[in-house]
């Protein structure tokens, strides 16, 4: 094996995708999941519909695209997973914020993988509308067997046995690999999602009261860009959408061999990812249109616009009035499935890898140890009569303070403290096509922590002072504020335990200017080990 | 539908799908870099796991 700079003899080789296009279609498989389809329609409508365009549009090229080059960047140029990118990138603390991610990771995929188990129920129930003329009482009685908040070990077997299958399905595709597991798996369900909902939007398009569904999104309310919250509303939903700032995209970067485009592909994932959501918004405001004249009422006057109320409540009902309802429901359960389950095998990478490269685990040791835990975790917690509760408040607490709070650590350690926004922006300028000015380090350094770190603030507050949902403050103390705490502990405790692999020198390439050589070629810092 | 509302529609899909293609054909006219710096060639080994213990 040749010895070259940056790829040490002593180095195994990293797992890579098989070539550019595998990578892209396995980005765009991450970013497009649930939130595309069950949230972007329902945000864009309630922030000004058509005007809620520009702040979209003005959060993806300053926000979005910019935080996914920096993950890009992180991950390319260090060759590792969240904590090993960031450990060579800026030592201990910097592996602490990795292993915080690799947390949230883990914590993400426990109920994630529900949500795409009760996808995949309804998938089934479409056939024969089992919901019947109550989905929402179905949801939360029949299905789920919602009880109070707490713990119940009074498992659900409707809710365990799809769980179970889409557990065992994860951890087939994470132990076969990079290329052979995750990228195939992107090959073919990418393409099967994005034909399937395209179908399923032509048929909306043609149903009776689509315009007025279409005239609900896409009339612009410009009063409302006057409106911070709504501008804030962007941000978010590109921030959620893009699976940015919580490792994914540092770890799917690395798995690019050294001499691979980053910019100029990011701009594709980062497109199509958003041309998806316009997809969504179009396929479900029509639905909702034709589900509106049904009743008699205006769309606005409509509950449940997003999430768990639009897919499982709000999408069954239509379902049920729809001529033709059963494949038209099972194009869309089958839709969120597909789109969830190329985001989850993403979420889960990201712990895999972690724990490959600091514990010298091989692949199939790492997928059944840390999937088999979050797979016995996730059946516990959430396929009990308690999960949808528990679901519902980590869900909240992990995206908006966890990851919020992970991208703007990201930031400002990296950008402010160690300033390696020069060096990042040179990586990326010296393999890929397209280039990034100095506005990108003015962007992630600037403008991005300051604006999510608003957001954080604010929600954390908000949260405090307000609580959430209405739940007793003592369940929100356990499940919110509890899965924060774990995480952090989490992050302290895997970074504190010793390497077992990866201890050797790296240097990283390509060869940055003298005046950082000192941090471009890193001794595993903390090698005291 | 309303002409207003036609009129964001077709602005979205000509910003963000034009956008997807904007960026592809750009991605397809320059794929790679003609000229990196020396190094940085990788022993691929495919789905082999990064770790030293993988057999």
């Amino acid at each position: 094996m040749a010895t070259h700079e940056g790829a040490p003899a002593a180095a195994p080789a990293r797992e890579q995708w098989s070539g550019q296009v595998g990578f892209i279609l396995s980005a765009i498989g991450s970013a497009v999941g649930l939130g595309n389809i069950w949230r972007f329609p329902g945000v864009a409508y309630e922030n000004g519909g058509g005007a809620f365009l520009i702040p979209y549009i003005v959060a993806l090229l300053s926000a979005g695209i910019p935080i996914l080059f920096l993950d890009y960047a992180i991950g390319h140029r260090f060759r590792g997973s969240a904590p090993l990118s960031l450990r060579r990138l800026g030592g201990r603390p910097l592996e602490a914020l990795g292993w915080f991610q690799v947390a949230i990771a883990f914590v993400i995929s426990l109920y994630y993988t529900a949500v795409i188990a009760w996808a995949l129920s309804y998938f089934i129930f479409s056939f024969d509308l089992r919901w019947g003329d109550d989905p929402a009482g179905f949801l939360q009685g029949d299905y789920l067997q919602v009880s109070d908040p707490g713990v119940s070990l009074q498992f659900v077997p409707g809710v365990l046995i799809p769980l179970a299958l889409v557990w065992i399905a994860t951890l087939l595709v994470l132990g076969a690999g990079v290329a052979k597991g995750l990228e195939r798996a992107n090959v073919i369900f990418l393409p099967l999602l994005v034909v399937g909902f395209l179908v399923l939007v032509v048929r909306a398009l043609f149903l009776e009261g689509a315009d007025v569904g279409l005239n609900a999104l896409f009339t612009p309310d410009f009063a409302a860009l006057a409106d911070p919250n709504v501008w804030i509303a962007a941000y978010s939903q590109i921030f959620f959408s893009l699976s940015i700032a919580f490792g994914i995209m540092i770890t799917y970067a690395s798995y690019r061999r050294r001499r691979a485009n980053l910019t100029a592909p990011g701009l594709v994932v980062a497109f199509a990812n958003s041309s998806f959501e316009i997809l969504a918004g179009i396929g479900v405001f029509a639905t909702l249109g034709f589900f509106a004249v049904q009743q008699g009422v205006a769309v606005g006057e409509l509950e449940g616009l997003t999430g768990v109320g639009l897919s499982f409540v709000t999408f069954p009902a239509i379902v049920s009035q729809m001529p033709g309802g059963p494949l038209f429901g099972a194009l869309f359960f089958g839709s969120l499935t597909l789109a969830g389950f190329t985001s989850l095998i993403s979420v889960l990478q990201v712990v895999s890898a972690g724990v490959q490269e600091k514990f010298g685990l091989s692949r199939w040791q790492a997928t059944l140890g840390i999937g088999g835990t979050a797979a016995i975790l996730s059946v516990l917690l959430f396929s009990t009569t308690t999960g949808l509760l528990a679901l519902d408040v980590v869900d909240n607490w992990a995206n908006n303070v966890g990851i919020v709070g992970s991208a703007v650590l990201t930031t400002i350690l990296v950008i402010w403290v160690l300033r390696k926004g020069p060096e990042l922006q040179h990586h990326l300028n010296t393999v890929s096509t397209f280039r990034v000015g100095r506005v990108w380090i003015v962007l992630v350094g600037g403008l991005v922590p300051v604006l999510l770190g608003y957001m954080l603030l604010s929600r954390i507050i908000t949260l405090l002072v307000e609580g959430y949902a209405g739940y007793p403050t003592s369940y929100l103390g356990v499940f919110g504020w509890g899965t924060i705490g774990l995480i952090v502990v989490a992050a302290a405790v895997l970074t504190v335990l010793p390497w077992r692999a990866n201890r050797e020198p790296f240097t990283a390439w390509p060869p940055y200017s003298a005046r950082s050589t000192s941090s471009s070629r890193t001794p595993l810092q903390g090698g005291r080990r | 539908m309303t002409p207003l509302a036609i009129t964001f529609l077709i602005v979205a899909i000509l910003v963000i799908w034009g956008g997807l293609a904007a960026s592809a054909v750009y991605l397809t006219r320059r794929p790679e870099l003609e000229d990196y710096p020396t190094g940085g060639i990788d022993d691929h080994r495919e789905d082999d796991a990064p770790a030293i213990r993988d057999t």
